[in-house]
This record gives structure tokens, sequence and C-alpha cells, in this order.
């Protein structure tokens, strides 16, 4: 009964969050888009700082803001294995709560990378933190500990000593993640209120760092995963494999969808139309050019985004691939953009967050030093941007 | 000899769910429940049930948790440690005042279980402002490898304010910190200013890294195929036989690594092999029964044998980093006298300049990660060890 009802439900909206609330890593319905706001456009360490918060640990995950909570997830130690979920009033940055557990699963990661590298997502009721140990803690907005896995508990060689990154997602009352690495290598989606398997499936075991995607086309919500060498889509409530799509993927940034349509990291950037008669994929077209580095494709209108890792970000018309203009922007990347209203924020590795305006022609507006380096991809709610550096997370907004 | 109940090689041998729980009996029925949670998911409504009225208990349960946490599995002690933060949350919202006195009973008695203990010195620095001067410096040889590196990072701080103005109190500061330190990072820092001030260290036997090995390679695995394989070494230990490896015939021989991290380098040692499988072994005596733990560190797909009896193993290759130490760990049952350690190291055939390491090194410590040494094995004589 919960399936249907939650079925029926989720053909108009995958989560209860409300619409001022950013619940998981690329936003609402994975889109890195919030098209009303508009955060500041100039800011620094002390300008248009509406808060900054102090974080206990490391972290390369993305904030989320949910019922006017800020919340992150960092790791501290020698070892990376002390887990830190942390709650701050969204308003004024008083951390609210926090709670802290201990690794069950392989801490190791690079350096550049952090325990701390899945992004927490939430229903509007809860709060899902993932980290690359795959312990996996469910907690309600109060902090509350409503279940918890240990998915490298359960299955021991689950794990990348480089790192795990992948971010959680929830659908239609599954949270799915994807674990795909050398070892017991799977996809599952868990029961979003007690945690055990609704499903779970092999995936290639091969190192590799997307994060699922909803795709909602065909009126169902379907969930993309994405490894190396193809790119599937599964029903969320039983991981059945719908359609499958052959092709050397990429193992970092993820799939966009917009519209029915997915933009796929692979042979550059390649958009799929998936034919509603035969519901398998179909290529539109394929652009070498317009490979991302690490960051995940943005589709806002008829253009879609693409950075390259060392910062060159490109603009190309969606229904033909063609490149209308680059933009270079100084630095690293590892970090997904997001476009608030006509701007897009991005993040560089050493802590500088440039701000382009787009359009027909791009224009650099500003770059922005907080003087701490940033990999996980900002969030935005209301007018404001939070990002979270490597040692605090900070609100942007106008006084 | 057996595995103990590490979390790494549990499902190996099936005990998943037949966890000892050997502490105290819990005090409240609460706590029963949250100790039954298991793995993939079993016990979680009925653990979140409990942790909330565990919320509504009289604060004086806050030790009983603590306690609760001696012997529950690693799930257990995450739903634990959340009820114990919950419940100090709301008695320092409503009083502003935890039980000082009955944490730091617990936390001073040693008997109680390390992450019980750390909690409980969290929970008091939380309140009491003067924690860190007054009770860590008391923690340099404690069980729990996090109160002990409190101590240590203490203990560096104090040696380096003394450098400059007493550089013989500096060493003997630098000397302790050393001695008592047991993570990587923090060795280092104390050896090496140990070592500046004109001491020898001797890195290898304070992590009990075992150098002396016998190898024999290659053995083929192209296409990882070797990995199912159970090669003559699986067979017997035999170390004058020559046997018909990877387009040639091998033999056993001895190498001792001089690595300060008992790093074996097999493409320095033995040839840069793809597709490749070497074996190490070496024997440990023990002056009795005993279970230690065994650290080891490697590159690629390994697997480690015991007496005989498979222990630990890896399939991945070249996902890591190469900077940590004791990658894999898992508790062993050592017998009084001699004992077997079988590696079996393989290398697949990655063309990728990061994927070329072909290396190993492995330790026989207690759990905190103090050494424990081969009855056979000399000692360079150090001013620390």
């Amino acid at each position: 009964m919960k399936s249907l009802i939650s079925a029926a439900l989720s053909l108009c909206v995958a989560t209860t969050a409300t619409a001022a609330d950013w619940p998981q890593f690329r936003g609402p319905d994975q889109q890195s888009i919030a098209n009303d706001s508009q955060p500041p456009l100039k800011f620094g360490k002390e300008e248009n700082v509406a808060w900054k918060a102090p974080l206990p640990g490391r972290g390369v995950s993305s904030p989320i803001v949910v019922g006017g909570r800020a919340i992150v997830t960092a790791t501290s130690w020698p070892k990376q294995d002390r887990l830190y979920v942390l709650a701050f009033d969204e308003k004024s940055g008083k951390e609210l709560w926090r709670r802290e557990f201990w690794a069950t699963g392989r801490w190791f990661t690079h350096p550049t990378g952090a325990n701390a590298a899945p992004s927490p997502a939430s229903d509007g009721k809860r709060i899902f933190a993932f980290f690359s140990s795959n312990d996996l803690a469910c907690l309600d907005l109060d902090g509350n500990l409503l279940w918890y896995r240990g998915l490298s508990y359960d299955y021991p060689s689950a794990a990348n000593d480089i790192g795990m990154s992948s971010s959680p997602v929830v659908i239609d009352g599954a949270v799915i993640v994807q674990l795909e690495n050398m070892g017991d290598s799977f996809a599952a989606g868990l029961n979003d209120e007690t945690g055990e398997d609704l499903w779970r499936i092999d995936r290639k075991a091969f190192s590799c760092w997307t994060s699922p995607t909803l795709f909602r086309a065909n009126n169902r919500n379907l969930v993309l995963l994405q490894s190396t060498d193809r790119l599937s889509a599964h029903d969320p409530q039983n991981g059945k494999k719908i359609w499958e799509y052959e092709a050397e993927c990429a193992g970092i940034p993820s799939s966009t969808s917009a519209d029915g349509k997915i933009y796929l990291p692979s042979k550059g950037l390649t958009k799929l139309d998936v034919n509603a008669s035969a519901n398998a994929p179909v290529v539109a077209w394929e652009v070498t050019q317009l490979g991302p580095g690490n960051a995940t494709p943005i589709v806002q209108g008829d253009k879609v985004y693409t950075v390259a890792r060392a910062g060159v970000l490109s603009c190309a018309a969606i229904d033909s691939g063609e490149v209308l203009w680059k933009q270079r922007m100084p630095g690293t990347f590892w970090a997904t953009p997001v476009i608030a209203g006509k701007h897009l924020f991005a993040a560089n590795q050493d802590g500088q967050v440039h701000v382009v305006a787009l359009g027909d022609k791009p224009e650099l507006v500003s770059t922005n030093d907080l003087g701490e380096g940033i990999l996980g991809s900002p969030a935005v709610a209301g007018n404001a941007l939070y990002l979270r550096s490597d040692a605090h997370l900070w609100k942007i907004a106008a006084p | 000899m057996i595995v103990r109940y590490h979390w790494f090689v549990m499902p190996l041998l099936g005990l998943v769910g037949l966890l000892p729980t050997h502490g105290a009996e819990p005090a409240l029925p609460e706590l029963a429940v949250i100790r039954q949670v298991g793995a993939k998911g079993a016990g979680n409504v009925a653990a979140a049930q409990a942790a909330l009225k565990l919320q509504q208990a009289d604060p004086k349960h806050l030790l009983d948790v603590l306690a609760a946490i001696d012997g529950a599995n690693p799930l257990a002690q995450n739903w634990l440690r959340s009820a114990a933060e919950a419940m100090a949350q709301r008695q320092l919202q409503a009083t502003g005042k935890l039980p000082i006195e009955s944490l730091e009973k617990f936390l001073t008695d040693t008997k109680n279980s390390p992450r019980g203990r750390r909690l409980a010195y969290e929970l008091i620095a939380r309140v009491d402002g003067g924690a860190e001067q007054r009770l860590i410096p008391g923690f340099l040889n404690d069980p729990s490898v996090e109160l002990r590196r409190d101590a240590v990072a203490l203990a560096l701080a104090d040696a380096e304010k003394l450098l400059k103005a007493d550089p013989a109190a500096a060493k003997t500061k630098y000397q302790l910190a050393y001695e008592s330190a047991r993570d990587q990072d923090q060795v280092k820092v104390a050896s090496d200013k140990f070592k500046e001030l004109g001491e020898k260290v001797n890195l290898p036997a304070h992590y009990g890294y075992l150098m002396k090995w016998q190898l024999i390679a290659p053995f083929d695995n192209i296409d990882d195929k070797g990995w199912d394989v159970a090669y003559p070494p699986e067979m017997e230990l035999d170390f004058a036989k020559k046997y018909e490896g990877k387009n040639q015939t091998v033999q056993w021989g001895p190498y001792e690594t001089k690595d300060d991290l008992g790093i074996v380098d097999l493409n320095a040692v033995l040839d840069k092999y793809k597709g490749a499988i070497a074996y190490a072994t070496t024997d440990f005596i023990s002056d009795k029964d005993q279970t230690v733990d065994l650290r080891l560190t490697s590159m690629t797909a390994f697997k480690v044998w015991v007496n005989g009896k498979l222990l630990l193993k890896s399939r991945a290759y070249h996902s890591a980093t190469g900077k940590d130490i004791d990658q894999f760990v898992c508790r062993v049952e050592l017998e009084k006298g001699k004992n077997v350690i079988l590696l079996k190291i393989c290398q697949n055939e990655q063309t990728e300049a990061w994927a070329q390491d072909w290396t190993f090194s492995a330790r026989i410590c207690d759990e905190v990660g103090t050494p424990i040494f081969s009855q056979d094995r000399t000692l360079e004589k150090t001013a620390a060890r």
C-alpha cells in the first residue's frame, strides 16, 4: 500500500521538501538550479556573510537546507573515522544539534577528499547522511536517530580506499545509494522509514563516483545509475532495470536530466532522448568538447552548461549541442556549480567562487575569495548561498 | 586459531549477528533493545523507539548508556552514542549541568570500554573548560587510542615549548610522546624531532613490522585469474623445492626489508611483473597463546592465511593512496610457539603510471597498536624503540 501511495504522490513531487529547501546534492530534482533566487553577486570573508559556522571536521559534501535548518556532514580525526551530522539554524547560524558516530566501514580517502564526501539528502522530514565509509544515518530534523545502516558492515568489501563519494537520492520512499567499487559493488534502495532493503542489484566491480539521478519521463520516476561502461534506468521501488545504454561513461560527473532528456558525460557530452514507445534511449547528439571534468552538467532553459576540470565553462544549445560560448574561470574545480537566477556560481578548490552572468555572451562578474578550499557544491535557499569550505559553513546573503 | 569479532573479517567466517555481548547486563530494557540492532537494518525500528524513551530517562542513567557500549556491536555502539548525546543535550538544556563526578569516575576506570570512556570525556569537556589540562595528560598510555592521541598531542606541544630554553627536557618530552604515540602522523612528528635532537629510533620495532620474509614469484595472474588458483605455496611450504611459475621455474628466497614502515617493494625485490602473483611467508614465534592484531597494507589484491586458515582478503587493485598504514586489520589468535603467516600478493595488468605499485607491509600488535614481537626477533637498542 505504501508503495502505491508514494508512487501516486511521486508523479507530482519526489520529496516533501518545500520550495525554499535545497534537499540534496544539486538541489530540488537534482537540477542545480534556483531560478527565483538572487544571492549577492559580490561577497568575501567579511562581505555579505550572514553567518559563518565553524565545523568540527573536514568534508567535501554539500550542505543541504531543509525545514529552516542548514545541514552538513563532516569527519575528523587522523583516520577520518569520526562522523558528524550537524544542524544549524538557517537564520542565525546557531548550531541546533550535532550527532556523532564511529565509522563502521573503511574511512581511507585521498587527501583531497574526505569521509564526508557524499552529500546528505532529505525528504523534508528526515535526513539521510551518507559517508564514504558507507555509514548511512537517518535522523529526524531534531537529530533523533531513526535508523542506521553500515553498508560496509553488511558488505565488507564494498569500499574504495581512495574514497567513495556517491550521494544518495530519495525517490518515492526509497533512499537510493550507489556503491560502485572493486569489491562488493552494488546499488540499493532502502526503505526510508526503516532502513531495510527494498532492493539491491549488483553493479560492475570497478571504481566509480557518480551519484544516482532522478529521471522523470513518460509519467513515471526512474533512477539513473551511471557506471563507467553504461547508463541504466531502474524502477526506484524495486530496482528493476527498465533500459540500459552501453557506452564509455565518465566515472565522476553524473548525468543530469531535463524535460525527459538525459545529458550524459560520455564521449564528451551525450544527449539521450528516451523514446516513449521503445522506452529506450536514442542518441540525439554527442559533442566531444563539452565533456565535463568533475562537475555534473546543468541544464537551464534551452542551454546546457559544463565545466572542465581546469575551469573552462562551456555553454551549448540543448537542441543541437552547438557550443555557443566558452568562459575561462581560474582554478581547479571539483564542485558542481549552481545557477541562481541568471548567474552561475562556481567554487574552485582554492575557495574562490566565480560568478558568471549567463546570456548570449558570458560575463565573469566577480571572483570571491573565501580563503578556504571548497570541493562541495553550494546550496541555494531563498536569496542565500550556502558554501561548505574546509573548516566552515558559510551563509552568503545580503544584510 | 580463529578470528574473533573484527568487523572486516566477520562475514568471511559467517559470524555476522553472533557478536558477543559480554558487557554488563543493561540496566534499562531500552538498552537491551538497542543492543539487538544488527546487519541489514535489523532492529532499527525498535531501537528508534527505545532511543526516544531513553531521552526521557533520569539523567543518572547516562552512565548506563555509556556502560552499554561495552561489547555492543559497532552499529549498536552508534545508537548508544547517539542516545547518550541526546540525553546529555536534554539535560544541558534543562539544567546546564551534567553528572561530572560520575562521568569522571567512569572515564578513569580503564575496565570500561575505550569508546564509552572517550564519550564520557567529551561530555565532561562540554561543561568543564579545564578538563583537557586536568585529565588528558594522564592518558599517555591509555587503552583508548583517542584519549591517548590527545595526551600525545599535549606532550608534543609541551616539548615544542621547551625546545629552545631546555633542549634536554624537550628531548625527554619528545621521547615520552614518541613511545606513547600510536597514530602514524604523531609517530612521525615525535620521531623526527627526537632524531633531530641526536637520538636514534627504530620505527619498524615501534610499529612491530615483520621484516624478514621468504618470497616466491611469479605465478600467473593474467586477467586476475590467479586469484582463485591455489598455487603450490598454498598447499605446502618447502623452501628447497622448485615450481613451475609464470613462464619460468620459481623457488623461495629470503628477503629482509630495511624500510621504516616494513614495506616490501616486490617490483624492486623481484621484478616489475604484471599479471602476476607473489607469495610471502614468515614465522612468528609467540611466547604464549594470545590474541593479536595482524595489520596489513597492500596496494593490490591479497589473501592472508595464518596457520593455514584464510583470515583476510581483498580483491581491489590500486584503489588506495599508498599513504596510510594498517589498511586491513584482523584479530588473530596466535598459538604458543611457531605460527606461520602466508600472504598472496596479486598484481594486475593496468598500465597507468599510478597503477604500478606492488608492495605490502604487515605488522603484529595489540588493539592499541603496541608492537608484539616474535620471540626470535633481535632488536637494535635505541634510546626509544
